[in-house]
């Protein structure tokens, strides 16, 4: 489970916070998806979850630590259940598909046997299967997020947080990929989702929260983008 | 946190690394060779200096001239019974002469002044038991009677130990700039690699790589440079020493420069340049590390 309690971050050399006094509860298992304006602080709710960033005020827990308190092997263990997707994919451009995923084990340290029999595996799982020795270039954009799925997921993450993972794709495209989240979040993944893609937050009819200046402007379990 | 699997991915990455900067490596290694080649050579001078300032501290003798008419006998009595004397040798004014007449080389120069027109003094020649007691015994010799003069060319000892003290100063304060050079040359190449990959480093991090696997292509691409220079210089240095020796042994007129040539001294030597230069190489890149690496 996730907890923020009365969480403030505040940048250095900014007067304004970019969340203020945040607290929210999401549970095992959950699909989320995160909702406001550009700098409404649902990077930075992200950044936090992942400790990129540590609260200037309140605490976070992650199923019951206070992620601000990991020592350093902690951290490690508390990053590694959380898989990242990005809006621009962050794909190596000169490692085909099948090495961009097998990287996500490879800085794990698992053994090339292992890596050889996860990479197909998570790879038709975001229907990719036959794509393995294309380069990032080659594929389309939505081509291109899948290997970033397919990469987050290798590792079998608990929690997947996606910034803007439909930012760059066209609708048909941000539709499949939602698809292919919620896929995910059913065999127990808790989903967690920033994005501006009012119509697939509308369709989706998953748990919503707003934010805007910082604040927590609306919790709703079956929202819709608009109030 | 590094296994198996993780070395041997942290191996190809340093390889592929330096590779992609191939001519950047291999001057900043080439620096790091010149740099540890004249550090070597400096100590490898410094321990032939040392080896030849011992041996004229242990060929040194005690000069005797006795005063003119003095009884040589009795002189010789005296200095024998003298405490710190190894062995005492007369020379007479007719040796001294010959002596004399075969350093210049031209005998037919003094031939003139053979006989009752020798100018010069009978004479001892007295070794010390220890280097240490010669001045004490040279005191104790000028005031034996009929002593003349007593020297042991304290000048040149003392002059010799303070030119290459001096020299020895010299040549450690440029080794240790060079080496400097050379490590800042290190930091710059490894911040190019960081560069080059901060894309990837970025990734990694998301993806949990920890810290040390971050950071450890580049410590080894690092400790490559250094050791590669530290291979190529010790390599050279040992081909130029052993030449060097080699020709300085065979020319009869270096007689008096005898070159190190034991092993348990220059081995150390060459052993602790190749250690410097991992060493060099190790702090560079973890210099750069720290510096460009927020990891």
């Amino acid at each position: 489970m996730i907890e923020f309690k009365n969480v403030t971050k505040i940048y250095p050399g900014s007067d304004r916070p970019a969340l203020s006094n945040l607290s929210l509860q999401i549970d095992n298992g959950e699909f989320v998806f995160l909702v406001g304006p550009s700098g409404a602080g649902k990077s930075t709710l992200i950044k936090l979850l992942f400790r990129e960033q540590l609260p200037t005020k309140g605490e976070i827990f992650f199923n019951g630590k206070n992620i601000a308190l990991l020592e350093k092997g902690a951290l490690l263990k508390h990053r590694r259940q959380i898989g990242m997707v990005f809006q621009d994919f962050r794909l190596l451009k000169q490692k085909t598909v099948f090495e961009n995923v097998a990287f996500a084990l490879e800085v794990l340290g698992k053994s090339p046997a292992e890596i050889q029999e996860k990479v197909p595996l998570a790879l038709a799982k975001v229907g990719l299967a036959g794509k393995e020795n294309a380069f990032p270039a080659e594929l389309s954009g939505g081509e291109q997020q899948r290997v970033g799925v397919a990469r987050a997921l290798i590792k079998e993450p608990t929690i997947l947080l996606a910034d803007e993972p439909t930012g760059n794709l066209d609708r048909g495209t941000s539709w499949q990929l939602m698809e292919l989240f919620a896929e995910i979040n059913e065999s127990g993944t808790t989903v967690i989702i920033a994005t501006h893609a009012w119509d697939v937050v509308d369709r989706m009819q998953k748990r919503v929260i707003a934010l805007s200046e910082g604040c927590l402007v609306r919790d709703e379990l079956r929202g819709s983008y608009h109030d | 946190m590094i296994n198996f699997n993780s070395l041997k991915y942290c191996l190809r990455q340093s390889f592929v690394s330096l590779k992609r900067n191939i001519w950047l490596a291999l001057v900043t290694s080439g620096i790091i060779a010149v740099s540890l080649a004249i550090l070597g050579g400096f100590l490898l001078l410094a321990v032939n200096v040392g080896q030849f300032v011992t041996g004229v501290e242990e060929n040194v003798e005690i000069g005797v001239f006795l005063q003119e008419g003095a009884e040589a006998k009795k002189v010789g009595e005296q200095l024998s019974a003298l405490a710190g004397v190894e062995s005492i040798t007369f020379v007479s004014k007719e040796e001294g002469l010959e002596i004399l007449a075969e350093s210049l080389g031209d005998a037919i120069l003094l031939s003139g002044l053979a006989g009752e027109d020798n100018p010069l003094p009978d004479a001892y020649r007295v070794k010390a038991t220890d280097v240490a007691l010669v001045a004490e015994l040279t005191e104790a010799i000028r005031n034996i009677p009929g002593v003349e003069l007593a020297d042991y060319g304290e000048d040149l000892v003392n002059r010799l130990l303070k030119v290459t003290s001096w020299l020895n100063t010299l040549l450690v304060g440029i080794s240790v700039l060079l080496a400097l050079g050379a490590v800042f040359l290190i930091v710059t190449t490894i911040r190019l690699s960081v560069l080059a990959r901060s894309e990837e480093i970025g990734i990694m991090k998301y993806l949990g790589a920890s810290d040390w696997f971050i950071r450890f292509p580049f410590l080894l691409e690092g400790i490559s440079m250094g050791w590669i220079g530290a291979l190529a210089s010790t390599a050279g240095l040992a081909f130029i020493y052993g030449k060097l020796a080699a020709t300085l042994q065979q020319d009869a007129f270096a007689f008096f420069l005898r070159p190190v040539t034991a092993l348990e001294k220059l081995l150390p030597i060459f052993l602790g340049l190749l250690l410097l230069g991992t060493l060099m190489g190790g702090v560079g890149s973890l210099i750069s590390i720290r510096k460009y690496l927020k990891v």
